[in-house]
């Protein structure tokens, strides 16, 4: 993300920022959506599914994770964002849940 | 006869952008430069091509007439008073939009390109029957937007369109650019609408009121008055399209003074 002096500004004056940004954030996540073909219904039950499946190797932070479609040069990807609390297999569990620790999966999807 | 006729597209998915306009001026623009061109009206539902040059009451004939063999192309062809280089295809009643099929618009545009130098194609808004006929028949498109949320999402949407359609190559302009809005951050920057779209620039047309004269008038710009910012970006977008390296309009240029000084240091990009 690129911030302008005058974003600066209205931060620190706490004044909205300028429109042109809201509209460009507003238009990538629509277009995203857009170029997928996804469903808002079809992409929850993913998600769902998706963290049901990571859920089976590891326990995940449920309520960090996020699971969103972002695109960029008309190619969108599917990107996941789970913050791993402890690892499941073998014996070796990790003593301190690291927050810090994510796991992302991308898998890129090119859409004409 | 012409033989490598350039057959483009001028669509843009949402209405009211500015199709029809840039259709007229760029007929116009290219015309004065001794190219013969054909503008051909593909919005049967709503024609207004024929208005906008000051042709509505010259029409005798149709596509509507030629496709149905009641007429030959040449009688349809209006020719522009001024500009001899350029003719008119008018749209037939909206009725047809109930048979015509995209082989139809093949076969209008195929008799159009033993004759021409150039064939433009006035889209309708919208993604249906309308838009796919007249995508069937061109070669290379024109996208226009404007530098809002509506026109920049269905401008996408057509752009996935020709792509999967294998049109190319596709450009963009960007018209209604509004100099002091974008300087002040309150409307999408030339920037954000390339990125985001992911095509090249042919050009941008400023926010001009003479537009709303010249249609009055039923002249349209590029026909006369130079002076105007719009016609100037009109002839512009005409150069490059026959390959001269026009630079760009710095929109943030357009406007000088302390005023226009003070918006492009804030602009500077800080991070």
């Amino acid at each position: 993300m690129t911030m302008t002096l005058r974003d600066i500004i209205n931060k620190l004056l706490r004044r909205q920022p300028a429109s042109a940004s809201t509209a460009r954030e507003r238009l990538q996540l629509v277009l995203a959506h857009d170029r997928s073909d996804l469903s808002t219904e079809l992409l929850d039950q993913m998600r769902k599914e998706i963290l049901e499946v990571v859920a089976k190797y590891v326990e995940i932070d449920v309520d960090e994770g996020a699971v969103s479609l972002e695109t960029e040069d008309r190619m969108t990807a599917l990107v996941a964002n789970l913050p791993i609390k402890r690892t499941m297999t073998g014996q070796i569990q990790l003593k301190e849940p690291t927050n810090q620790s994510e796991e992302e999966t991308e898998s890129t999807d090119q859409k004409s | 006869m012409a033989t490598d006729t350039r057959v483009i597209l001028i669509c843009s998915g949402k209405g009211g952008v500015g199709k029809t306009t840039l259709t007229a001026n760029l007929g116009i623009s290219l015309a004065r430069q001794g190219l013969t061109t054909a503008v051909l009206d593909a919005d049967f539902g709503l024609r207004n091509l024929d208005l906008l040059l000051g042709l509505e009451n010259r029409i005798v004939y149709t596509a509507q007439e030629v496709l149905e063999e009641e007429c030959r192309l040449d009688q349809a062809l209006v020719k522009h008073k001024q500009e001899s280089n350029l003719s008119l295809l008018p749209a037939g009643n909206p009725r047809m939009l109930d048979w015509l099929k995209p082989d139809d618009m093949k076969r209008i545009v195929d008799m159009l390109k033993e004759q021409f130098n150039y064939v433009l194609i006035d889209c309708p808004a919208g993604v249906e029957d309308g838009f796919k006929n007249a995508m069937a028949a061109s070669q290379e498109a024109i996208v226009v937007t404007n530098p809002e949320v509506s026109a920049v999402r269905d401008a996408d949407r057509v752009i996935g369109l020709l792509n999967t359609n294998s049109i190319k190559p596709v450009q963009l302009v960007l018209n209604r650019v509004r100099p002091k809005m974008m300087a002040n951050q309150e409307m999408l920057s030339i920037e954000d609408v390339t990125d985001i779209l992911a095509l090249p620039l042919l050009g941008l047309v400023l926010e001009d009121e003479q537009v709303i004269v010249s249609t009055n008038r039923g002249e349209p710009l590029t026909l006369n008055s130079v002076n105007s910012p719009a016609a100037k970006c009109y002839l512009n977008i005409a150069k490059r399209l026959q390959g001269e390296n026009i630079p760009l309009i710095d929109p943030l240029e357009e406007s000088s003074g302390f005023g226009a000084k003070f918006r492009r240091l804030m602009q500077t990009k800080i991070f």
